[in-house]
């Protein structure tokens, strides 16, 4: 027996976009948040054991610090561009999210610079493969923010201006990426 | 924005790009699976391989049972025992219960909170490719002596490469379960009033998006580390120590919470009325997801026994409770208020109709409870069930439980997905089958464990009644075997034939409006819900609560 319900509006989907993203950021906090409590583990482990954590790697913390001030003031960037697109300021939002593609890409040579900086061979320690893993994967977020700004801006400077539900999330990403270096930067850089 | 609308248009384009003729039309229908962004066939592309890996899986399973019939040697190669055991385990949790539940949530849930698709359609359709992916390859690394304890440095590696594909994926699919849930409801559904089965599998999404990432962060480590120094994580032997407790209790019920959510949804669908406590089931499907707080915490040891002083023994047993204890609370109060459904109200004596929906449920979620509680027993120290087969026959309890869950949500469901009802007379007997599987390939593992027989080796200490026990277990494993070739027939056979009703359940949620087969955006017209059961609204019997 087929019973027949009275038809109604179209649904819209409701930020489909913002909760996704929220989801992933979600997921993104969680392993980054395992990584750190695995990296705590370890370094207690090693403390513990009357071990040096680093073995001998001076960690160059002026550019560590800068990264810091550099993804709070990126997240400052893409607010302003959420600002913008939800009065319509195309070119507002547009130059909001250059900067923040030039800021996190700041970020990244930052971290090359420690890298660099440090001079620390991948297989020559315990330490070296968990500092490169954890950091490593920090800079995958990061592009992974990247690309997220990239589509953000092609879709506003397209002419999608209005639709700045994207733009909202894409500011979103952000915060929970910041969120995931103050931690990292607290751990890995200052307690080491 | 992100709503895929699907045309006739597709189809026929590929009827020029292929042909009309039998070859044509097979590339044609491939390519219409392959690339399909249609939620039903990917959900159902996941249950299929779920089911194929479930005749795999017991299989090897009844290859061990085989091979521990022998205490004291090997019947089978001695150096394929690892990688069999780690098929084994990988295979129950990875290839059978995530993609047989989620697969079905990916078919179902839509449907159920009236969306005309599912979010993120093109990324779902991604995620079962990075899964399918990531299972052939670590196939392809056991084959080849990598995984734990693996010989081969490269296979090793690959293992775990393919282990954060199966898990990218995974999290990928449980995102865009999530966000429909959260997003794509029909006008007035809340989220007091979304169905059962719809909420068991947001409850497991977030539980998975919860968990697998910090699993996901740890293979990571464990990829570099094992490529370069070996020095912190233990190299291919210490990969265990890390990732182990995904595979084993408490994690796994997360990966079966849908069987709960089926048993809740079709108990009122088999009495024809409301059920009278809705928002305590969603606390009590709820609660079993506490379990994702295991892994996302990678908490591993929930050793307790009542020898030590009484500060020592309640902190333990709080930390039990909370863990492992409180998920099996959720399953008993999704049992308990499942069963008042049946109470009499009134002067109106309940009429139940046994359905094969509710078999399914009823016994997965049974098996998932009987795997609940030997996962708190092989907690206390003082009954020495750790490291026991008794821990490895939780989790089949758990894992073949979901299946069967898996499987009762396709059966329920195969009107909307294959257009027809599967007969009852074909199905029922495999719901009895699949539970009576379940308990002969687990059951005599418990029976094992007190006895000390160790897990997950082919060699133990042992005597005529453990190899008898092991012998039990093989017959359980096969009769799996014949249960998923049954049910397998069973969808084959009915295509195109049997009761084409809207509603053959006589089931309450809105997904049952449509037509069956439900067309490729779900509703022709949407309808607006002002109760939780509102098919039953439509009844003369039924009014809006």
């Amino acid at each position: 027996m087929t019973l027949a319900l009275p038809a109604g509006p179209s649904p819209a989907p409701r930020r489909q976009i913002f909760v996704g993203t929220a989801l992933a950021g979600v997921a993104a906090t969680m392993m980054m948040g395992g990584m750190l409590a695995v990296w705590a583990l370890i370094r207690q482990r090693a403390v513990d054991a009357g071990e040096r954590f680093p073995v001998k790697f001076i960690i160059p913390e002026v550019a560590t610090n800068v990264m810091l001030i550099t993804i709070f003031a990126l997240c400052l960037f893409a607010q302003w561009a959420v600002y913008s697109a939800r009065r319509g300021d195309r070119s507002h939002t547009g130059l909001a999210l250059g900067v923040v593609l030039v800021l996190g890409i700041a970020f990244i040579n930052a971290q090359a610079f420690v890298y660099t900086q440090m001079e620390m061979p991948l297989a020559g320690s315990g330490y070296a493969t968990m500092f490169y893993a954890i950091t490593g994967t920090m800079i995958a977020i990061v592009i992974a923010g990247l690309v997220y700004t990239v589509v953000a801006a092609f879709r506003s400077l397209g002419g999608r201006d209005r639709e700045y539900e994207v733009i909202s999330a894409h500011a979103m990403y952000w915060y929970f990426t910041a969120a995931a270096y103050a931690a990292l930067w607290f751990l890995v850089y200052v307690t080491k | 924005m992100t709503t895929i609308e699907h045309t006739g248009i597709e189809h026929d384009q590929r009827a020029v790009l292929f042909g009309d003729g039998t070859v044509g039309s097979f590339f044609s229908a491939v390519a219409d699976w392959a690339t399909s962004t249609d939620h039903k066939k990917i959900g159902r592309l996941y249950a299929g391989f779920g089911m194929l890996a479930l005749l795999g899986v017991a299989v090897i399973g009844a290859l061990l049972g085989l091979e521990r019939t022998d205490a004291n040697g090997y019947v089978l190669p001695e150096d394929s025992i690892l990688q069999l055991f780690q098929l084994h385990r990988v295979g129950l949790v990875f290839w059978v219960a995530i993609p047989l539940t989620l697969g079905a949530a990916v078919a179902i849930v839509p449907l159920q909170v009236g969306a005309r698709a599912i979010a993120f359609a093109r990324l779902a359709l991604t995620g079962f490719y990075a899964w399918l992916a990531g299972t052939v390859l670590t196939i392809v690394a056991l084959a080849g002596n990598g995984g734990i304890g693996g010989g081969n440095a490269q296979m090793v590696d690959l293992f775990l490469a393919a282990h954060g594909l199966m898990i990218l994926g995974i999290a990928a699919t449980a995102g865009c379960v999530a966000t429909t849930v959260l997003t794509s409801r029909v006008p007035g559904m809340t989220m007091r009033r979304v169905p059962f089965f719809s909420w068991s599998a947001l409850v497991q999404a977030l539980a998975l998006l919860i968990a697998l990432p910090v699993m996901f962060g740890v293979l990571i480590y464990l990829f570099v580390d094992a490529r370069n120094a070996q020095l912190v994580f233990g190299g291919p032997l210490g990969i265990g120590n890390w990732i182990g407790l995904f595979f084993d209790t408490p994690v796994v019920y997360i990966y079966a919470i849908p069987v709960a959510g089926l048993l809740a949804e079709a108990m009122p669908v088999a009495f024809g009325r409301r059920h009278p406590m809705r928002q305590v089931v969603f606390a009590g499907l709820a609660l079993i997801g506490v379990a994702a707080l295991t892994g996302a915490t990678l908490q591993n040891d929930f050793a307790t026994t009542f020898n030590g002083d009484g500060a020592s023994v309640v902190k333990h047993l709080v930390v039990l409770a909370f863990f492992v204890a409180l998920p099996l609370l959720g399953g008993v109060i999704t049992l308990a208020t499942a069963a008042m459904v049946a109470k009499p109200t009134g002067d109106a004596k309940p009429s139940i109709r046994v359905i094969s929906p509710l078999l399914f449920g009823l016994l997965g979620t049974l098996m998932l409870l009987l795997g609940m509680v030997g996962g708190v027993l092989v907690d206390l120290s003082d009954l020495e069930l750790a490291g026991t087969v008794f821990g490895e026959a939780a989790t089949v309890f758990v894992t073949f439980g979901a299946a069967l869950g898996g499987l009762g949500a396709l059966i329920m469901w195969a009107p909307k997905l294959w257009g027809m009802q599967i007969p009852e007379k074909k199905v029922l007997p495999l719901a009895l089958l699949g539970t009576l599987a379940t308990v002969l390939a687990a059951g005599p593992h418990y029976v094992a464990g007190f006895t000390g027989q160790d897990g997950d080796v082919g060699v133990y200490m042992g005597d005529g009644a453990s190899t008898a026990l092991n012998g039990i277990v093989l017959v359980g494993y096969a009769l799996m075997v014949l249960t998923v070739l049954g049910v397998a027939g069973a969808i084959a056979t009915s295509r195109g034939k049997g009761d084409q009703n809207a509603n053959p359940w006589c089931a309450h949620t809105i997904e049952w409006s449509t037509t069956s087969p439900a067309p490729a955006d779900n509703f022709a017209a949407m309808p607006t819900v002002k109760s939780a059961e509102p098919e039953l609204d439509q009844t003369p019997e039924g009014s809006p609560s």
